[in-house]
């Protein structure tokens, strides 16, 4: 308060105020020249075809992006999202297989696979909201008893998916691809669920908990809704997990954890909380994407690829936060 | 009584206890299991997740959400140099150690770098670094086939040295006396706890803060480098991405100690006993005959059992 006498009144340039409202804009910047390039050295990356197999393969880790942005919103973690990919990716597959792989058992799959991760996302919640454990290490633990129920419904990987299920994933209806459909189906989801109080009640925690409670905000109770969220995303993220990969596999959502959350801070989100948007994150999941590709098409060794693709995902967190900063200060 | 309950509270006694209990446990559920060879080999086990954990614990102690992700690709790096350049020959040990450490060092400089100079949350700055590392690993394997330990590097890990234990333990307990004096005896462990718990009031009061931290990050290097050689001398040759498994335990091995993950709260010995707790939990999972999924399981069930115990943070009060 008192700053805001001492100072003259900042002379915020048009394109600072512009990143301040849209945290996202160095994330779409930053993907669109990604994209330029990209096109540059394999000119059908950007035909219908490349972006359909682009968007195919990232849905995912969009999603669980999206799902790990809900609780960063709040000042929270969950190292627990690639578990509860892997955990309804077998459920799903064990019971479509049970049921024989009908379409009626495609939709009940789904239904269940939502159950699932809305309760992991609410077990969360508990453990960290209620019980009041540190986030990392607790969804840490989840994690392994997520696995470990994994673990329990399909011990080895390679459970095929019903045809139904991947056929549709990878289909195409009145010559545009499924994915297409199933992301301007999020785009919609996304932008209504950014209207709801819960998103702004969970960025209001993230900002500054103990004032959020004293102006009569349920805390615990949003921070495990968060989770929740996070969980039901994370099991449409082990939908689209499925329909890319067609088959169960116990371990398949590890490796995401991280990668959603280095996606999160590409997006432009603050890990401290109450700062960011989702939308963010679904480019830095599609930046995370187009790295790894532009790394394949520029010709770089194979042995090389996973090092020039961890470089320039490091170089694009810390350019993120430094350009989201200057955008702030 | 009341003194039997505030010792109950000392996050070191309640680890130590535990780790009692377990052993009695793991020695109702398989006897054999607290044999002193089989402590012996759990203490070589919780040695080098402890040793990962030293680093980790100082970085968390430095404070400012300090945290150091890239440990476990630290580990694994420092495994697979240690065994080219050593080759099974002890003539090339000191060599390796050197060349370890020298990398270890300049890993934990660029995280502190990045988090002192830029600015970058230590979270998103190791996380960063881990898939830098985890690239590298892919690198430096290919073509070369992994070196494997020289045998002076063995038996230093796993065989009896002085009083029946091996230098490993002995390096332990050398570390965790040096960190315990450091952290409590000299400026700059004061330092650590200053800009840990106040970075402000601890840059008033003239503390370098900023190469405070870098230091800390460079040790967190240096300790998981150390702990990569050792590993390798474990297991006689190294493999791909072996350090993965000592990242987020190496974490909870730190909760566990009494250490806050606020940072400027704790110390070493609790993460020595944290270290040796975890380390005998999963021993006694692998012990009992049970599917890897119930082992899973009951290994996540337990630690969230355990970190009730610890650390809960503060109930909201209006």
């Amino acid at each position: 308060m008192v700053d805001a006498v001492a100072k003259a009144p900042r002379q915020a340039g048009g394109i600072r105020r512009f990143i301040e409202r849209y945290p996202f804009v160095p994330a779409l910047v930053i993907m669109l020249v990604l994209l330029a390039l990209n096109g540059i050295w394999q000119p059908r990356s950007v035909s219908l075809v490349g972006i359909t197999g682009l968007v195919k393969t990232y849905l995912a880790l969009m999603l669980l992006a999206v799902a790990q942005t809900y609780v960063v919103y709040a000042g929270d973690i969950d190292l627990s999202a690639g578990a509860i990919v892997s955990l309804v990716n077998v459920v799903i597959v064990a019971f479509m297989a049970a049921m024989g792989g009908s379409a009626f058992s495609v939709i009940g799959a789904m239904a269940i696979g939502l159950g699932v991760g809305l309760a992991c996302g609410i077990v969360n919640g508990i453990v960290v909201a209620a019980f009041r454990l540190q986030a990392i290490v607790a969804t840490f633990a989840t994690s392994i008893f997520f696995t470990g129920l994994a673990l329990y419904v399909m011990p080895v990987a390679g459970t095929p998916a019903p045809a139904t299920f991947w056929r549709t994933f990878g289909a195409r209806y009145f010559e545009i691809p499924f994915v297409f459909y199933a992301a301007v189906l999020l785009a919609v989801i996304l932008s209504l669920l950014a209207r709801t109080r819960l998103s702004l009640q969970l960025l209001a925690v993230g900002d500054d908990a103990q004032g959020a409670y004293q102006s009569g905000l349920p805390v615990t109770a949003i921070r495990i809704r968060g989770y929740a969220l996070c969980g039901l995303f994370a099991a449409l993220a082990a939908f689209c997990v499925t329909g890319d990969t067609a088959s169960g596999d116990p371990l398949v959502g590890g490796k995401m954890t991280l990668f959603s959350v280095a996606a999160v801070v590409l997006g432009g989100s603050a890990l401290a909380g109450g700062y960011g948007t989702v939308v963010g994150s679904v480019f830095g999941a599609l930046i995370i994407g187009l790295i790894n590709s532009l790394v394949y098409f520029v010709g770089t060794p194979s042995e090389w690829q996973n090092l020039v693709q961890g470089l320039a995902i490091l170089v694009a967190l810390v350019a993120g936060i430094l350009i989201g900063r200057r955008a702030r200060a | 009584m009341n003194a039997v309950l505030d010792l109950l509270k000392r996050p070191l006694v309640v680890a130590l206890a535990l780790i009692l209990l377990l052993l009695v446990v793991g020695e109702l559920l398989s006897p054999g299991f607290a044999s002193p060879t089989q402590i012996m080999r759990l203490l070589i086990v919780a040695a080098l997740l402890g040793i990962v954990a030293a680093g980790q614990n100082l970085v968390i102690l430095g404070g400012r959400e300090g945290i150091d992700l890239s440990v476990g690709g630290v580990v694994s790096l420092s495994a697979i140099i240690a065994g080219n350049l050593m080759n099974g020959q002890d003539a090339g040990i000191p060599l390796a150690i050197i060349g370890c450490i020298a990398t270890g060092a300049l890993f934990g400089l660029a995280n502190g770098l990045g988090v002192t100079l830029l600015r970058i949350p230590p979270l998103v700055m190791t996380l960063g670094m881990l898939g830098v590392l985890q690239g590298l690993l892919v690198v430096i394997r290919q073509g070369i086939p992994s070196g494997r330990a020289a045998p002076g590097l063995s038996q230093f890990v796993t065989q009896p040295f002085l009083f029946g234990l091996p230098g490993i333990i002995w390096l332990w307990v050398a570390i965790g006396v040096l960190l315990a004096l450091l952290l409590s005896r000299t400026v700059y462990g004061h330092r650590v706890y200053a800009i840990g718990s106040n970075e402000q009031a601890a840059r008033m009061a003239g503390v370098p803060v900023a190469a405070v931290r870098v230091s800390l990050f460079v040790l967190s290097g240096v300790f998981a480098a150390i702990a990569g050689i050792c590993l390798l001398g474990y297991s006689g040759s190294s493999f791909a991405n072996v350090g993965e498994q000592y990242m987020l335990p190496s974490i909870i091995a730190v909760v566990f100690g009494g250490t806050s993950l606020a940072g400027g709260k704790g110390g070493y010995t609790g993460t020595m006993a944290g270290a040796m707790m975890l380390t005998v939990l999963t021993a006694i999972l692998t012990t009992v005959n049970i599917d890897e999924s119930g082992r899973q399981m009951i290994f996540g069930a337990t630690l969230l059992a355990l970190m009730l115990f610890y650390g809960r943070g503060r109930a909201m009060r209006a």
